[in-house]
């Protein structure tokens, strides 16, 4: 059975140059501590060329000056841990977490779908770059070999079956232990197997072992007599010989990615690019797993601001100055006083997978909502979902491409208002205003109303044309002549055209509603005609009994 | 011989375009479009020096022009107004016009719901807010498959709406998938309506002309010029005998049953006739007359 093993070498720093792209290509140390006890944790080979090794401290690391220097990341750490589970699990739903940058995959079977083993190989290790993390993959038949391969080789190694021992030969012996180090447990267990396994290094120095063909020549009766059980299971594993089941894990299917910064945003043109890069991070992660997303929250940590200093901060985040909004109607959380958080959510009506189309759509709505103070912290996590699985049809007639309408809706919202757009909805009431604007959504519902069936299907019979009233909003407040208790004339002083002579009326249809409530209302409505400079039209007049004012609501057209 | 071919084209009052059946008049259609002797030849071959200027060579010639097919008509929704004006025209602009109750909310309405009924999705720019819902539940437009975009919040000025419909118009264009979209431009003043730059109208009609939308505007007074295909003009409503009779029954027993619409084709440009204005009465129901 061929197990591969996928391996990160200096993962905190792979972790931090993954939020990073940009660090790759320079010389990283990634530091830990308390100021001013601060240490060097790991670095990457270029740093390591010069000269920095993992102990330092930040003030001798400092004195290279082509070194930078990031703190270290337990988020970037989790969050490129959760990239690698990805990236292992969209090749093989049997996945081992042996370590936060080791996982070990169960090939057996995979070849038919996947392709050879070395294929699979190299699109892991592709896979891995994609998603924004150097590895190196082996494959052997032993979980613990195709480990030991993978931290002692760089790039793909693959390991013949009964080819072990010669082909892991080479490695120091120092890689065993590593292998135990990187271990997840509790600290005090971590110090004790630490200095467990120095002593058996020195041990094993002492004796002139300095590969693992060396360790795996060793007599195995002379070896547990020195080192007991534990020396044969390490001759084993230099053997590459030892046998084990896998112990799988199910991921939690989460897609997050998160950027902590180390100068607070305070535009929302460079906080669009850090977004992009988290987007375009999430939506390969969601890609590799053949997911799509419908919900997107994103949070932002702000600073801390004081009300002086809020104004401006509202007035860059923004981008446009508003020097009308005064410091009380700053957003609460600005003048609380505690670390705030800024959060929005983007529901999409299909699910979808387009970083661009999510970025564009987020710009719109940090320019209708800006979030008011400097960023520290973006956060974004996506709600995976099944890709949406669409028969298309000939003779279907067109709708909306939903990615495309989505951008629309949202420039349109823009644009007059994210509650002045969508599809209405009719309420059970005769109240005037007796409706509600939802989200317009073709997508689901109206695919499957009844008209799918029969797209060009006409009336079966003539419908009578329908006369339709146009509304005017707010009605139009009108003074009204009465002569003899009837409607004789009506002026309204908003709208010029609407005034004369009363031609002809009918009415009137009285009607109230709602009087258990605050918002009762009862009136009295005429459909009357009048003689205007354009000719005559036909309007709705209503007495509204409870507030004792007449009013133009529509007219007939 | 290729003027030939321009008189006969514009004889039969075709458009300035190349025709593919007369072709053969002035040279053999295989020989035309023949790998071995392409069209610039032939032209550069009647017009010594026509391709000597790069800018004339990037010109597509006249031969590889198609013939605009003639647009898909759709029912109006109203019988009568499809006796008239034979539907209304796919990939064109389309103008209602005429005064308050005239009908014009009656025939968008009514397209609309032959729009969606035909499973379309439409879309609805109003300017100045004044859909009535329940009129729509009436007039049996399906509410799922219509967008409808109210301009002017917070503004009541009409030229901040004006200025929202025609942006909102040109993104759902630019959208596309919507089998009708209506810009009521009913309620804003002629004034403001025609402060729409011609440019403007030339760039929606640019851009529905691919596409088998129908775009549909309602105003008072026809604005676009000569980019409408099709202009329909509605008449000011006039009263009845029963109204105007001396002695009425009084108001609480009289009831708006129904309206008669006038409408008016002032120009056309589905068939390549000169425009004849032609003229038609129907009548509309109030949703409570049953």
């Amino acid at each position: 059975m061929p197990f591969a093993c996928i391996f990160v070498p200096h993962f905190s720093v792979a972790a931090v140059s993954r939020a990073e792209p940009e660090l790759r290509a320079l010389a990283l140390a990634i530091f830990e501590g308390r100021p001013p006890m601060e240490k060097v944790f790991a670095v990457n080979e270029s740093a390591a060329r010069s000269g920095i090794t993992p102990g330092m401290t930040k003030a001798q690391a400092e004195l290279c000056s082509e070194l930078t220097l990031r703190p270290r990341s337990l988020l970037q750490e989790s969050v490129a841990h959760a990239v690698l589970l990805d990236c292992a699990q969209s090749f093989s739903p049997c996945v081992e977490d042996a370590a936060a940058d080791t996982v070990i995959l169960d090939l057996a079977g995979m070849a038919s779908l996947l392709g050879s083993l070395p294929e699979i190989a190299r699109n892991l290790l592709r896979r891995a770059a994609e998603l924004g993390l150097d590895c190196n993959v082996a494959v052997a038949s032993n979980p613990d070999a195709a480990r030991l391969a993978a931290r002692g080789f760089s790039g793909v190694t693959l390991i013949s079956p009964g080819k072990e021992s010669e082909a892991l030969g080479s490695l120091l012996v120092e890689v065993l232990f590593a292998y135990q180090g990187a271990s997840r447990e509790s600290a005090e267990k971590e110090n004790d197997q630490e200095k467990e396994s120095a002593g058996r290094l020195e041990t094993l120095d002492r004796w002139g072992i300095r590969n693992l063909r060396a360790l795996a020549a060793l007599p195995e009766i002379a070896l547990s007599e020195r080192l007991g059980q534990e020396g044969l299971r390490l001759q084993q594993l230099a053997r590459g010989a030892a046998s084990r089941t896998l112990v799988p894990v199910e991921a939690p299917a989460v897609f997050e990615e998160a950027i902590e910064l180390e100068y607070p945003i305070v535009l929302l043109e460079p906080l669009a690019f850090l977004m992009n890069r988290l987007l375009e991070q999430i939506c390969a992660r969601l890609s590799s797993r053949a997911l799509n997303t419908q919900k997107l929250r994103l949070t932002l940590e702000l600073q801390n601001l004081t009300r002086g200093d809020s104004r401006l901060a509202i007035s860059e985040i923004s981008g446009r100055s508003d020097p009308s909004r005064t410091s009380a109607q700053l957003p609460a959380q600005l003048v609380s006083g505690k670390p705030d958080k800024f959060s929005r959510t983007l529901c999409l009506p299909l699910p979808m997978l387009d970083p661009k189309l999510f970025l564009k759509l987020l710009q719109l709505d940090l320019n209708a909502h800006p979030p008011g103070a400097p960023i520290l912290n973006i956060h974004l996590v996506a709600e995976p979902a099944r890709p949406r699985s669409a028969q298309g049809g000939l003779f279907l007639p067109p709708s909306p491409e939903p990615e495309k309408l989505e951008l629309t809706l949202a420039r349109i919202a823009g644009l007059v208002g994210a509650s002045r757009v969508g599809s209405l909805e009719l309420l059970d009431t005769y109240r005037a205003e007796g409706f509600r604007m939802r989200r317009f959504s073709p997508g689901q519902k109206s695919l499957a109303s009844k008209n799918q069936s029969q797209p060009y299907s006409e009336p079966a019979e003539e419908k009578s044309t329908i006369a339709a009233l146009r509304r005017f909003r707010p009605p139009l407040p009108a003074t009204v002549t009465l002569e003899n208790a009837e409607l004789a004339g009506v002026v309204c002083s908003k709208k010029k055209e609407v005034q004369g002579s009363v031609l002809w009326k009918a009415g009137p249809w009285r009607s109230s509603g709602d009087w258990w409530e605050r918002e009762a209302w009862s009136r009295d409505e005429w459909d009357i005609a009048l003689q205007n400079a354009e000719g005559i039209a036909l309007y709705r007049l209503v007495h509204d009994l409870l507030g004792g004012g007449w009013f133009v609501e529509g007219t007939y057209d | 011989m290729s003027s030939a071919v321009f008189s006969t084209s514009a004889a039969q009052g075709r458009p300035f375009v190349f025709d593919s059946e007369n072709a053969a008049e002035v040279c053999p259609q295989a020989e035309l479009f023949t790998e071995a002797r392409p069209p610039q030849r032939v032209v550069s071959a009647i017009f010594p020096g026509a391709f000597k200027d790069a800018k004339l060579a990037g010109v597509a010639p006249a031969s590889r022009l198609a013939l605009r097919p003639a647009p898909e008509m759709v029912s109006s929704g109203i019988t009568a107004m499809d006796a008239l004006t034979g539907g209304l025209p796919r990939g064109c602009l389309t103008e209602i016009c005429g005064p308050a109750s005239s009908g014009r909310s009656t025939l968008m309405l009514a397209a609309l719901s032959a729009a969606t009924w035909r499973g379309e999705f439409c879309a609805i720019v109003d300017a100045s807010d004044a859909l009535d819902p329940p009129s729509l539940a009436a007039a049996g437009i399906e509410l799922d498959r219509l967008l409808w975009v109210r301009c002017g919040e917070n503004s009541h000025q009409a030229e901040h709406r004006l200025e929202q419909l025609l942006r909102t118009t040109d993104l759902l264009l630019e959208s596309g998938g919507f089998g009708m979209i209506v810009l009521d431009l009913g309620d804003l003043p002629p004034q403001t309506t025609r402060r729409i730059p011609l440019a403007t109208w030339f760039r929606f009609r640019r851009a529905v002309e691919p596409t088998p939308t129908v775009l549909l505007a309602v105003e008072r007074q026809s604005i676009a010029g000569s980019c409408s295909s099709l202009l329909i003009k509605l008449g000011s409503l006039k009263l009845g005998a029963s109204e105007n009779q001396a002695s009425p029954p009084p108001t609480h027993a009289q009831l708006l049953t129904e309206m008669e619409i006038t409408a008016e084709l002032v120009r056309s440009r589905m068939d390549r006739k000169p425009v004849r204005s032609a003229e038609i009465t129907f009548a509309s129901k109030t949703a409570w007359a049953g």
